[in-house]
């Protein structure tokens, strides 16, 4: 295998990665029936405030900065924006009933606004680009398996010589779809998801799942804004860099047919679809067609998916429908 | 010291606004019993059960469990007093196996191993004689597997009484007679049953006592071995009461709608209706009458051109012009043919109205295709609204004021009233007085009255037997989709038509 | 007797009138001024005197007021368009690719015959081909959905991300001006909409479009089977409308006013066509239109506050030092809580101790 490939199987999952995340986070929250349109605020969020966390501890800690715990701020930091954010989205939609597709779009707007609004004023602040110091910058980007793993030819390059995220998000990934499949939370959650009035009558308080899945759905999502920050954009805040990322995670929760186990495999093909026209430049495919592969092939799922009428891939039924059981 | 009961019910009382649904009813079941609760549509049947099952609350009276004084206020409730119903609508979730629907919501320990939740509900399947997988998803499941995933559903949670509401009506007689098997295997292991139905037939096949509402008050629990249908009709439709709707001969009746051979089938090809014939006379008023179900709704949406007709013919022969077949043609043909159908459904808006909008844009919903160029005439629609505001005394602020909003006999009115003015040669009317007091719903009568009076063929579906019989001329019976009768309004008697409807008197004339 | 009444419960507010409703949305775009408020706090700025700075940015000069019409404009058009869709319940937000494949019409006369035809001819055929273009990229996803139930919201959504990586492409391909620039060349003078006031007539254009729609939505025969047909399929086919036909004409309506609005972007504003050439405008024009409750009428409000907005926070980057994204945050608060607002509009909120007056009614 020639070393062109697997630095494109490389490439792939790193650039994947941060869509695993918005992926997997708007999964959770439209298994339970909210359609959050404000992924790409969200992310926008989490990489705003991530590398605002960072930056921070790095400006605070100087010298003694210690990787893991930049990481760990970061992290939280990112999530709690994305809790924030879609605190708001639930707020609105799940409380006060406001058209969700319509909130979603507010919250995008907000959400890029506050991401823009946050990495503008640091740079302000600190008048110049912001970034953290290259120690941190390489522990956010550095694999962080043993070397010994990572040397082995072939397999340690392609799997073993990730960041940290990447392995965070294979982990959460798993986790979710053993949530789904074997806890009696998750059946509740999909029952919610697919019928909110036949949840209801079982004792399953919609309300409440709604509200902890599109919570903690936003906060996943905003961590994939800041794994796209720290790591691929270098941990610098650009103004465009992030740009369209949400909108290809929710594309991708289509393309893996509402299932986290699909976006493992789905994240690194739209991650590699993403950057190929760099990798693997063709003269008769322009660039811009590598870019709105991803759309078309969604697009394409959504049609197959809706003449096949196959139960299982359907989107959850109540996808987009707000509930209020009936007053009498 | 007294006798516990399985369940007993102690004054029970229960109002929805002005409309009293139960009334001081003393009801008791024991362990080990099946009870067939009897009454007519709209008698409180089903909402003296959702008091036992947690979805209504009684305004007055006490409910005891096992001789212990309860309250059960929500479903869950219910489930911890080892009470569950299997109502008439299924809640299951399509894309879930039947095992997963079966546990949903349950507090029980542990991850979801599916395997031992399986063996589980075979466990069962078997004790009762169900025949179910456990693993199969409930949209490829028929209705009658449906049905059993509800049942095992309950008995899950450890239900010691089930209520089920009008089980049979959604079964094959096979089926039917599979699940009266597991209900008697349910009674040999000491559970109470309790079904809620009106179909005679099963009622003396299946219970052991049966218990008679009409009118929302219980009437009496009678042992089944010592009763018998014609005993069982009296007590559930009542002594004839005068209610003096002005009825007037009919003047020179002509055939207007001639119905032959007519077959509906539903999505899933079940016949809903069966070879219907009639003939409804131009100055008559034809009544239909039948239990909930029976066909009534199809029937006059196939006239309307709404629903797709297997086969047979209808022929519709206005005055002075030839004889046409409306089979095949388009609603919008048929009813500028003169064919006016105005149904009330359950909800009451839905079909013929709009509920957000006001009296003037409901009247265009006939008209709005009406008049050349791309502008829709207001005008017209309009006068209308105004003549029938001032014409059914409708109580609105205006005409443009959101009909969700009044009261539900002003809806019927607006409803009723539009299809009246399009000036119809046959009105169909179905529940035109569904929810309706008694003076509003007079002054309904007295426009179907008034139409007839016109040499309209007014047919009119109503659930309350004694208005059909003073209102109507000729009442035709409908029973699982066939006719089981046509009579005449003037000379039967609410018993004959009672068994008609339980299909009792067309047996015997076959 | 029924002591589990919860304390606090909703009821559908029977009727409210005109007074409170706009007292209610008054209240509630004040909060959001003043939530707006404690971002510039954060970011340094007097909150009274960043507004007023703000105020005088958009509306206190003859430019800064043009730059205001030259904003609302396209949000207008596209939010007029939105409007018979959302009357339908027909989720369209693909309002931004059907914006970007109406200029790419327009942009191919103007780059094919910019220099032969003259502008009587020229620019009423790029607007043709923009509603053709942006009609069509609109009725592929409605027919799909009247075939075959194909979620609407999300296919539109991805025709969005196509047609922006179609422009994406001419930019750097067939279209392209100077070998490797990746820019389309400036349209000639006969592309370019003429100009009153000061600004391209794209907005008297979409005034006129604000009439006709209202007049569409309320008064034609079409406007009312949307109406129904957004209250009710079933009552729609009831009365004999034909649903497929409504749902792909009202589409294919819908996309082509976005495509005039691309049109007249890339005629009047930017005078050539470039990938992001609808800018967020349709999305934004989503919550116009909703927030106008479909009204045509109110969408001129909405577009021109939004549009007051945008236009004097970039002024305030120079004047205050501030980021001009916050026009971006107040415009998300300010849309957030307008949205929320609705619920106080239509729910009430029933104590338990007023619950004996309800049991009358």
């Amino acid at each position: 295998m020639s070393i062109s490939v697997i630095g494109l199987i490389k490439a792939a999952v790193l650039n994947g990665t941060p869509l695993l995340f918005g992926t997997s986070g708007e999964i959770l929250t439209e298994k339970s029936g909210n359609l959050n349109l404000g992924v790409e605020g969200l992310m926008f969020m989490g990489g705003a405030f991530g590398l605002l966390g960072a930056f921070s501890y790095g400006q605070i800690a100087g010298e003694n900065a210690v990787g893991s715990v930049a990481i760990a701020i970061a992290f939280l930091m990112a999530f709690l924006a994305g809790v924030a954010g879609s605190l708001i989205f639930s707020f609105l939609t799940i409380t006060l009933r406001a058209n969700q597709n319509v909130t979603g779009l507010a919250l995008t707007i907000f959400g890029t606004g506050v991401g823009q609004f946050v990495g503008e004023l640091m740079r302000l602040k600190v008048g110049g680009n912001v970034t953290i110091s290259n120690a941190l910058k390489d522990a956010f980007a550095n694999g962080v398996l043993p070397m010994a793993l990572q040397k082995i030819p072939l397999v340690g390059p392609i799997l073993f010589s990730y960041n940290v995220f990447v392995y965070i998000g294979l982990v959460m990934v798993l986790a979710m779809t053993y949530f789904f499949r074997r806890t009696r939370t998750g059946l509740a959650l999909k029952a919610v998801g697919e019928s909110p009035a036949t949840a209801d009558a079982a004792g399953i308080s919609v309300t409440k799942y709604r509200y902890l899945a599109t919570v903690i759905g936003g906060g996943i999502s905003a961590v994939g804004g800041m794994v796209y920050t720290m790591t691929i954009a270098g941990s610098v805040w650009n103004h465009s860099g992030l740009a369209g990322e949400g909108w290809v995670a929710v594309a991708l929760v289509i393309f893996c047919l509402w299932k986290p186990i699909n976006s493992l495999w789905g994240s690194v093909l739209f991650g590699g679809l993403l950057i190929l026209y760099l990798r693997l430049p063709l003269s008769f495919i322009p660039t811009q067609i590598y870019k709105v592969v991803p759309y078309i092939v969604t697009a394409l799922v959504l049609i197959i998916v809706s003449m096949r009428q196959r139960k299982e891939d359907q989107p959850p039924a109540a996808l987009g429908v707000n509930y209020f059981r009936e007053e009498r | 010291m007294e006798k516990k009961h399985a369940i007993e019910f102690r004054g029970i009382t229960k109002r929805f606004g002005n409309v009293v649904a139960n009334e001081d009813v003393n009801l008791y079941l024991d362990k080990g019993v099946i009870m067939s609760l009897l009454g007519e549509n709209g008698s409180g049947k089903t909402t003296l059960m959702n008091m036992l099952s947690g979805i209504y609350f009684p305004d007055e009276g006490q409910i005891l469990v096992d001789g212990k004084p309860v309250t059960i206020a929500s479903p869950k409730d219910a489930f911890d007093n080892k009470i569950g119903m299997i109502h008439q609508h299924f809640k299951l979730i399509d894309v879930f196996t039947a095992a997963e629907n079966i546990i949903l919501g349950l507090k029980e320990k542990g991850t979801l191993d599916k395997k031992e939740i399986s063996k589980r509900v075979k466990a069962i399947s078997e004790k009762y004689g169900f025949d179910l997988d456990p693993d199969k998803k409930i949209y490829e499941m028929s209705v009658s597997e449906k049905q059993t995933v509800e049942i095992i559903k309950v008995l899950y949670r450890g239900a010691d009484v089930l209520i089920l509401d009008e089980p049979t009506a959604v079964l094959t007689p096979q089926e039917t007679h599979k699940l009266f098997k597991v209900l008697r295997a349910m009674r040999e292991d000491g559970k109470s049953v309790i079904i809620i139905t009106h179909k005679l037939n099963e009622v003396m096949e299946i219970s052991d006592v049966v218990a008679v509402l009409r009118k929302g008050r219980h009437i009496a629990t009678v042992k089944t071995e010592e009763t018998d249908e014609i005993q069982l009709t009296e007590m559930m439709v009542g002594r004839k009461v005068e209610l003096n709707i002005g009825r007037t001969e009919p003047v020179n009746p002509v055939p207007r709608l001639t119905v032959a051979g007519l077959t509906v089938r539903n999505s899933e090809g079940i016949n809903k209706l069966e070879d219907v014939g009639f003939i409804a006379y131009g100055g008559e008023i034809l009544g239909i009458a039948g239990i909930a179900g029976s066909g009534q709704k199809e029937l006059l949406e196939a006239v309307a051109g709404l629903r797709h007709i297997s086969s047979g013919s209808i022929i519709y022969s206005p005055e002075g012009r030839n004889p046409e077949e409306l089979v095949g043609k388009s609603p919008m043909e048929i009813k500028d043919a003169g064919v006016a159908l105005a149904f009330v459904p359950e909800d009451r808006l839905g079909m013929g109205l709009v509920g957000g909008m006001g009296m003037t844009e409901n009247m265009m919903l006939r008209s709005w295709n009406k008049g050349k160029g791309i502008f829709i005439d207001r005008k017209a629609p309009e006068e209308l609204a105004e003549k029938v505001l001032d014409h059914l005394e409708v109580v609105t602020p205006s005409v443009d004021y959101p009909v969700r909003k009044l009261s539900g006999g002003n809806v019927q009115k607006v409803l009723v009233g539009r299809e009246i003015a399009s000036a119809p040669s046959v009105l169909m009317s179905a529940y035109a007085v569904r929810g309706l007091d008694i003076n509003t719903s007079y002054i309904i009568y007295d426009l179907m009255s008034e139409q007839k009076k016109k040499g309209v063929a007014v047919i009119f579906v109503g659930e309350d037997l004694d208005v059909l019989l003073e209102l109507c001329d000729k009442i035709l019976v409908l029973c699982g989709g066939k006719v089981s009768g046509v009579v005449d309004a003037r000379t039967t008697s609410k018993e004959e038509i009672g068994l008609l409807m339980t299909s009792l008197g067309g047996k015997e004339k076959k | 007797m029924n002591e589990k009444a919860p304390f606090l419960r909703l009821a559908k507010r029977e009727n409210i009138n005109k007074r409170n409703v706009w007292l209610i949305r008054a209240a509630a775009f004040f909060t959001a001024l003043v939530l707006g408020g404690l971002i510039f706090v954060i970011a340094g700025a007097d909150p009274i005197n960043a507004y007023g700075s703000l105020l005088e940015g958009s509306l206190g000069n003859p430019a800064g007021l043009r730059q205001v019409i030259k904003v609302a404009t396209p949000l207008l058009g596209t939010a007029l368009a939105l409007a018979p869709c959302f009357k339908m319940k027909y989720w369209n937000i693909g309002a931004e690719g059907q914006i970007t494949m109406g200029a790419v019409g327009a942009s191919y006369l103007a780059l094919s015959f910019g220099d032969t035809w003259n502008s009587f001819l020229l620019l009423p055929a790029m607007a043709i081909m923009g509603v053709i273009f942006g009609g069509l990229w609109s009725g592929i996803p409605a027919a799909f959905k009247a075939r075959y139930g194909t979620n609407e919201t999300l296919f539109t959504l991805m025709m969005n991300y196509i047609a922006i990586g179609i422009v994406g492409w001419l930019q750097g391909g067939p279209w392209e001006g100077k070998p490797g620039s990746q820019i389309i060349p400036m349209f000639k003078p006969a592309a370019v909409l003429p100009r009153i006031m000061g600004v391209h007539i794209g907005w008297i254009l979409v005034l006129i479009l604000t009439a006709i729609m209202f007049i569409y939505m309320n008064y034609t025969k079409h406007g009312y089977e949307i109406a129904v047909l957004g209250e009710s399929e079933n009552t729609a086919r009831y009365a004999g409308m034909n649903v497929t036909k409504v749902t792909i004409r009202t589409a294919l309506l819908s996309g082509g006013i976005s495509g005039l609005v691309g049109f007249m972007v890339a005629s009047g504003a930017n005078m050539t066509l470039y990938a992001s050439v609808a800018g967020g405008v349709g999305f934004t024009a989503i919550t116009v239109a909703w927030l106008s409750q479909l009204n045509p009428l109110g969408m001129i409000f909405i577009s021109l506050l939004l549009a007051v907005l945008s236009k004097g926070a970039s002024t305030l980057q120079t004047s205050l030092a501030v980021p001009a994204s916050i026009s971006d945050i107040i415009t998300g608060i300010i849309l957030l809580c307008m949205l929320g607002c609705e619920f106080f509009i239509n729910y009430k909120i029933i104590l338990r101790e007023s619950k004996n007056k309800e049991g009358q009614k």
